[in-house]
């Protein structure tokens, strides 16, 4: 059942980083199976691409736009989750959608989708998240967790962390 | 009529092209972008050897790119010594991320320019297969592998659901290869994602690992070099690379650059359209000695398109290559319109609106010696053809033969004829094929090296007391990156990225003349001003990345270009 919790973002403009600050906890904090990969994305795309074929599920945890209030935790399966990957930034650089897409065509994408989002409060330049979001860690890392138990992960708390 | 092509949705303005239009042809072009320019505010006062774990974060496609450059850059400052093994394994990280990066550019980001996905379904797959057996060696290029390419690709056409291939102006009049060409290119382009994989699977390797390398350092790399470790640089993990140096080598070789010449001598008007600012700069790169005064590629300078006035660069202490960068704001969006250098240069921003004789850019305008430049990998290409670099006359020599050959020409295609829009995505595959040939090249090196019994990888760098300044160049995929540092008492004082992308794409300069974007979309033929696809066949041939790496969902706006025709 290999398994890939994803963070992406930018940790270079401060809210936006808060996919890759959850794995990065989910990481420090749990003690995962062996078939759990934590990958940090940053903004990369193609470069991904051959972590993330042929997976059953795949998380991904992003900074998500919405008309909701900063802070607040979105959490999306299944169809709902590769059409909010298709924006691209550049003509050059290829997002997730992309990948999930030519993963598709290969016939290697996951078999389960899941997005754990977050509506950020401030994307200026800086490496600290905001507290109103620093204050949404725990609970996102939290979600993360009780996603992988539900599918019947064996995520366990490590002692001292 | 003036048209504005802005790929961009969630940030208005990050790359966008306006163009005046008369006749069906471009007669006046404005290149705008929104370019990273906060590195400095983030890395001021912080540890110079840690600089290069944040200047990777710049760019989601580029990161190991701003890496390598960053190390160097702070070498440079403190003028170090790097040990061979150290070069060596950098060097293979470079090469092998250069080779995935340009077979993602031409098959997963510019072929669906001139390759209609709709007509493949229309092709004979027998004939198709014919056709590609007749151009190479390839193993795949069989009826039956072109037979299940097309079906999967009807499934996906019926299923409603385009994906990757949803955005392209499928039916355009200025697409004209047959439907066997097209069935073949969509063929390799499902083979590209499979072997740009490979490639990766270097960097993977040796960077322990990806997207974000680990294994760098200021003085050298991480990697403990001991053949009996598991932790370690082992040789079976040596071995294992070069499998996937030998398997990337043969997708370089008998598809890419082959399917490149193809489209080349099917779209020959092509080498007419987007010669632009023909003043070409590249920088040396895969060093091969301690210094930095040895290089497997070289680089340098050529003036209006004429390889004969070719000046190399010749090494990190090239005072040619330091006292030559400038960058104004004339046209802008800053308060000092004056040309500076990188270690003066001056971020504070004045926004406008977008003004046709002002200021209408977040890129400033960079100059070598007060010229414009093209950089990339035609320019790269074409220093590396005037300094004599054998493999890189020998791919150019054999990509204008195969373009010759398939267009009936009776001889090969000058090498003017690389002035072009065409022209770029041409260099970009026999820099791949160079590329590979030097990757295969370094990891003989490194075996060569610990072989006899070096197996330093790391020279601990000391800083002085007061300032230093340094700067690190690198050839990049998308041309010459330079990071420029101020460091005091060991603490970083001012920091510069001049990314490929900010000479290409910057607007006019100090004297009012047009970047390179602009230059070459001038005389673009535009058949639909609605759909301006050969006003996107021009820029996405300079591979531009503006990507400042914003990563954010928005499920209110999935929209991919925008088309705005006036």
């Amino acid at each position: 059942m290999p398994t890939v919790v994803l963070g992406l973002g930018n940790i270079l403009l401060g809210d936006e980083g808060v996919g890759v600050r959850v794995v990065e906890a989910l990481e420090a904090r749990y003690d995962l199976p062996p078939e759990i990969t934590v990958i940090d994305g940053g903004t990369s795309g193609m470069d991904m691409m051959d972590m993330l074929a042929g997976l059953d599920e795949l998380i991904v945890v992003d900074a998500l736009r919405t008309d909701k209030p900063p802070g607040t935790i979105v959490h999306l399966t299944g169809d709902a989750v590769p059409a909010l990957f298709r924006t691209r930034i550049s003509p050059h650089q290829l997002g997730l959608s992309e990948v999930l897409g030519a993963l598709a065509l290969l016939d290697e994408a996951p078999k389960s989708l899941t997005l754990v989002g977050v509506a950020p409060l401030d994307l200026d330049l800086g490496m600290a998240l905001s507290p109103t979001i620093a204050a949404q860690l725990d609970p996102l890392v939290e979600r993360v967790v009780a996603d992988l138990r539900d599918r019947g992960h064996q995520v366990n708390r490590k002692r001292h962390a | 009529m003036r048209i504005t092509v802005d790929p961009i949705t969630r940030i208005e303005g990050h790359l966008r092209v306006d163009c005046e239009v008369e006749d069906g042809k471009v007669t006046n072009a404005w290149s705008s972008g929104q370019m990273w320019r906060g590195i400095e505010l983030i890395l001021r006062g912080r540890d110079p050897r840690d600089a290069w774990v944040f200047t990777q974060r710049i760019c989601g496609v580029c990161t190991t790119v701003h890496a390598i450059a960053s190390v160097r850059a702070v070498e440079n400052a403190l003028d170090m010594e790097i040990p061979l093994n150290a070069q060596y394994i950098r060097n293979m990280i470079v090469a092998a991320h250069g080779i995935h990066d340009h077979i993602v550019h031409f098959y997963q980001l510019s072929a669906l320019d001139w390759v209609d996905i709709v007509s493949a379904l229309q092709a004979d797959p027998q004939a198709a297969s014919s056709l590609a057996q007749s151009l190479s060696g390839w193993h795949r290029n069989s009826a039956q592998e072109f037979r299940q390419v097309q079906q999967r690709l009807q499934a996906f056409v019926d299923s409603g659901q385009l994906g990757v291939f949803g955005s392209g102006y499928w039916g355009h009049e200025a697409m004209i290869l047959e439907p066997e060409v097209n069935l073949m290119a969509v063929a390799h382009y499902m083979q590209a994602l499979e072997f740009q994989r490979k490639a990766n699977q270097i960097v993977a390797i040796l960077g322990s690992k990806t997207p974000h390398i680990q294994n760098l350092a200021v003085g050298g790399v991480a990697n403990p070099i001991n053949f009996d470790s598991q932790s370690t640089l082992t040789l079976e993990r040596l071995l294992q690379i070069k499998r996937f140096i030998d398997e990337v080598g043969s997708f370089v070789k008998d598809v890419y650059l082959i399917d490149v010449a193809a489209v080349g001598a099917k779209y020959a008007d092509w080498t007419n359209y987007g010669a632009g600012v023909t003043n070409y700069m590249s920088v040396p790169d895969l060093p091969i000695d301690t210094r930095g005064t040895e290089f497997a590629l070289p680089g340098g300078y050529i003036s209006g398109g004429d390889v004969g006035t070719f000046r190399p660069i010749s090494s990190y202490h090239d005072d040619y290559f330091r006292d030559g960068v400038k960058e104004d704001a004339k046209h802008a969006w800053y308060e000092n319109d004056a040309a500076l250098h990188p270690y003066d240069g001056e971020t504070e921003p004045h926004y406008t609106d977008f003004q046709d004789d002002g200021k209408y850019s977040w890129v400033k305008a960079p100059t070598f010696y007060d010229e414009r430049v093209q950089v990339g990998p035609l320019a790269n290409v074409l220093c590396m053809y005037a300094a004599g670099h054998e493999p890189t006359q020998r791919y150019t020599n054999l990509a204008l033969e195969t373009v010759g050959s398939i267009a009936g020409l009776g001889g090969p295609l000058p090498v003017d004829a690389l002035h072009s829009t065409i022209g770029r995505h041409a260099a970009r595959a026999v820099r791949c094929a160079v590329m590979h040939e030097a990757l295969g090249d370094q990891w003989s090196r490194l075996m060569e090296n610990i072989g006899s019994g070096d197996t330093d990888t790391f020279n601990r760098p000391v800083f002085p007391a007061g300032e230093v300044r340094g700067y690190g160049f690198h050839e990049a995929p998308r041309g010459v990156l330079s990071h420029w540092i101020v460091i005091d008492d060991g603490k970083i004082a001012n920091y510069q990225a001049v990314v490929p992308s900010t000479w290409n794409a910057g607007p006019r300069d100090i004297n009012d003349a047009m970047g390179p974007y602009e230059a070459s979309l001038m005389d673009n033929p535009v058949a639909d001003p609605e759909k301006p696809l050969e006003v996107i066949r021009t820029v996405h041939s300079f591979d531009p990345c503006l990507a400042c790496a914003i990563h954010m969902v928005d499920p209110d706006n999935n929209e991919l270009v925008r088309v705005k025709a006036l």
